[in-house]
């Protein structure tokens, strides 16, 4: 059966609670979540949430269907097979020795990451990018030691005109 | 003029036509409780369990097609309901489930009697609310309401601070409800209709397999219509059973496990199956790979998320039933399937599935068969789970919708005699059977009670069979009748139903059933018959647990076919 990774965009009223009910119909229903990033969106009292979630055909669409019946939930699209902008975030802390240093630099600077903090054995580098290359740089970075990672799950939105998921139809 | 929070409540209660409330008090409910006495209007019943309070109001809905009510206090209170709201859920029961919540200060911080019932109830109800602040008090009432009962409907939870009950604010009732994320689909798509439509026109063999979803979108009529128009047999799941006519020519009853032999063959042979407002239960379908092999499926439901879930679906309609069936009306043709309804009549013939056997003892088939015929089939039947159950849905016919009460999805033992209350209590005029099984009856027979102290004249047929009967069949048929854990030695149910004070007779022989029946039909108030029927009588037919519905076994002297061990892990009781 197919199996791919889905993007779904949901927007939900900003209401105590929103981030359980999703969660716990996940748990609940045997769905996996790969990521889930959550934010304010464009209008007050609504936030926009990115779930990446894998699972055959069949399932990501009765987590779309589940997800729906949410009274909370606003609008969902899976915008896994149009053309989208994503973005993931990611701190990484990496042990720096005075002979590793500078090949961290040039590591950082080829994926357009930026240094945003030095300690005398360590570096902490900010990237921000697809899951990929988020992906990759990490691969790089794990030869000389990560100490500490933080990823923030992607977020995303359809390119150009069409909408992603908005309050109105 | 300013209103507590707790006079709010009664009067959005008020507003939404509510008359009575099933409820149980505690320290955080006081004020609500203090105000009722203000609201004469609203009829509260003190059950003794939570539980029964939330069966109550389901078996309340169930019967007059109104959203049940309930009430309780935080912590324990709220906690017994939630088998009661786990059950309205699976079963779609409109119901607002109202508990009260430690005052606002102390959420979070474990006081005393503080459970996260919002929390705990997030997979088992509709929607819930927990009210922070007495303004949204009224606006959360109304949408509870709206939400419980539109759509598919089902339990709505709200969850009340005690200091919420005591703050004031002006009491405004909105006028409608602002839900954006809340938009069910009640027309069916055109398109989809219109091919349903050319399905049934070129079908050899259609039935109809109808649900629950009828009753509630209050479809029967037009029901009745497309299968009289185009001469289509009709099945149904066990909540489905009255939906149509159990008497009508083109009815043949109930599929699944306990089904009748002909429906199971007729879903079997079937080229079109018209499924309507039910959802593909696994005890309604046996093994999904073997469903309906030769059919093609429409699937009319309102909730979509229901279609595809558990089988394949070649035609999907998202739509209320009575909506999708109007239009799908005006585009059937007449038909005549004359060859197809004679096979299932034949069938019929060959397998009657609800002949009783020969037998000196007191069978238990034979006392719901004689319930039927001494109540001329007038009577609101409200049913344990187990042997008990599936008796009532076979020997007794049902023509109307609302006249079987049971809980389907849950399977929810003790929900027969709190139901049977609410059930008489929504329609005192009608004669309220509640068919109990001896274990059954016992996870609720406190409600007792409650009958007694609020004159609720349900009549109460105890079958017992020593037994935790179902359970028991099952080991008898794949545990080689290693009984463990299911005899039961019983209470003496007379003595226990005059110690609740009201009158009870011990049944033991054929002849003594009719005369009990008709003493209890005449007895002004609730009224307990002990039927102490023969012990080991298994349920037929039965499709085994992981077999396709056309393998039935039918005859009760002959083991199941199948040599192999069935595949329980694919099924519970
Ligand atoms: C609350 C609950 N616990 C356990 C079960 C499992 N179960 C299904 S049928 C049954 C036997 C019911 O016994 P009884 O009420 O005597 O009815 P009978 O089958 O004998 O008619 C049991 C234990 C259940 N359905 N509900
Ligand atoms: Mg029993």
């Amino acid at each position: 059966m197919d199996f791919q990774k889905h993007t779904l965009v949901v927007l939900v009223a900003d209401k105590p609670g929103i981030l359980n009910r999703v969660a716990s119909l996940f748990r609940r229903r045997g769905f996996n979540i790969d990521s889930i990033a959550v934010g304010h969106a464009e209008q007050p009292n609504l936030s926009r949430m990115t779930i990446v979630v894998g699972g055959a055909e069949g399932t990501v669409e009765q987590v779309r269907k589940q997800l729906a019946k949410l009274v909370d939930v606003v609008r969902i699209s899976d915008i896994t097979n149009e053309p989208v902008v994503t973005r993931e975030l990611a701190l990484i802390k990496v042990k720096a020795t005075a002979a590793s240093r500078n090949e961290i630099i040039q590591i950082v600077d080829i994926f357009r990451a930026n240094i945003v903090d030095v300690a005398a054995d360590s570096l902490t580098v900010e990237v921000t990018g697809d899951g990929e290359k988020l992906d990759s740089l990490i691969n790089l970075l794990r030869g000389f030691g990560i100490k500490e990672l933080s990823r923030t799950g992607c977020i995303a939105l359809t390119r150009g005109t069409t909408s992603s998921a908005t309050a109105e139809e | 003029m300013k209103l507590t929070g707790a006079q709010i409540l009664c009067e959005a209660l008020l507003k939404e036509g509510v008359e009575v409330i099933f409820g149980f008090p505690g320290g955080v409910v006081l004020p609500l409780y203090d105000t009722l006495p203000q609201y004469s209007q609203l009829r509260h019943i003190l059950v003794r369990h939570e539980q029964g309070a939330a069966h109550a109001a389901d078996g309340y809905s169930r019967a007059t097609g109104k959203v049940g009510v309930c009430l309780a206090t935080s912590g324990p209170g709220a906690t017994n309901l939630v088998t009661g709201i786990a059950n309205a859920y699976l079963d779609s029961s409109p119901m607002v489930a109202i508990t009260g919540q430690v005052a606002r200060p102390f959420i979070g911080k474990d006081g005393f009697q503080e459970v996260d019932i919002t929390g705990i109830t997030v997979p088992i109800t509709k929607h819930n609310y927990l009210v922070l602040d007495v303004n949204d008090l009224a606006r959360v009432v109304k949408e509870s309401f709206y939400l419980a009962r539109t759509g598919r409907p089902g339990p709505v939870l709200i969850d009340i601070p005690k200091d919420v009950f005591i703050e004031q604010t002006d009491f405004r009732y909105p006028e409608k409800v602002d839900l954006p994320g809340y938009k069910p689909t009640i027309e069916g798509h055109p398109t989809q209709i219109k091919k349903a439509a050319k399905a049934i026109s070129e079908s050899k063999r259609p039935v109809i397999l109808a649900g629950r979803g009828i009753i509630l979108s209050d479809a029967c009529e037009e029901l009745k219509e497309l299968a009289e128009t185009s001469q289509m047999p009709v099945v149904t799941t066990l909540l489905g059973i009255g939906c149509f006519p159990e008497s009508h020519v083109l009815s043949f009853g109930m599929i699944g496990m306990h089904g009748m032999a002909y429906a199971n063959f007729a879903v079997s042979n079937a080229d079109l199956i018209i499924a309507i407002g039910m959802r593909f239960d696994d005890r309604a379908t046996g093994k999904v790979s073997a469903f309906a092999p030769k059919a093609r499926i429409i699937h009319i439901d309102i909730d979509p998320a229901e279609i595809g879930k558990n089988v394949r679906v070649d035609m999907p309609i998202v739509g209320d039933a009575k909506h999708v069936l109007r239009e799908l009306n005006k585009l059937v043709g007449r038909r005549l399937h004359v060859e197809w309804v004679k096979q299932l009549d034949t069938w019929r013939e060959e397998h009657p599935s609800v002949t009783i056997r020969e037998s000196e003892n007191l069978l238990p088939q034979f006392v719901v068969r004689k319930i039927y015929e001494v109540t001329g089939g007038e009577a609101i039947v409200v049913t344990g789970v187990g042997q008990n159950q599936m008796w009532s849905a076979q020997h007794f016919w049902y023509d109307k919708p609302g006249k079987l009460i049971s809980s389907g999805g849950l399977g929810t033992m003790g929900f027969e005699l709190p139901a049977a209350m609410g059930a008489k209590v929504g329609c005192p005029d009608e004669t309220v059977w509640c068919i109990a099984g001896d274990g059954g009856i016992q996870m609720t027979i406190q409600e007792l009670a409650t009958i007694v102290q609020e004159n609720i004249a349900v009549k109460i047929a105890i079958i017992n069979n020593g037994y935790l009967g179902m359970v028991r069949q099952w080991q008898d048929l794949f545990y080689q009748k290693r009984y463990v854990a299911t005899p039961l030695s019983g209470p003496d149910f007379v003595k226990i139903a005059e110690a609740y004070g009201l009158p009870g007779l011990r049944v033991k022989t054929r002849r003594e059933v009719v005369p009990a029946l008709k003493k209890a039909m005449a007895y002004k108030g609730a009224f307990l018959i002990d039927f102490q029927v023969e012990p080991e009588e298994n349920v037929y037919p039965m499709v085994p647990p992981g077999a396709g519905l056309a393998e039935v076994i039918e005859d009760p002297q002959k083991k199941p076919a199948r040599s192999s061990a069935p595949d329980l892990t694919a099924s519970s009781i």
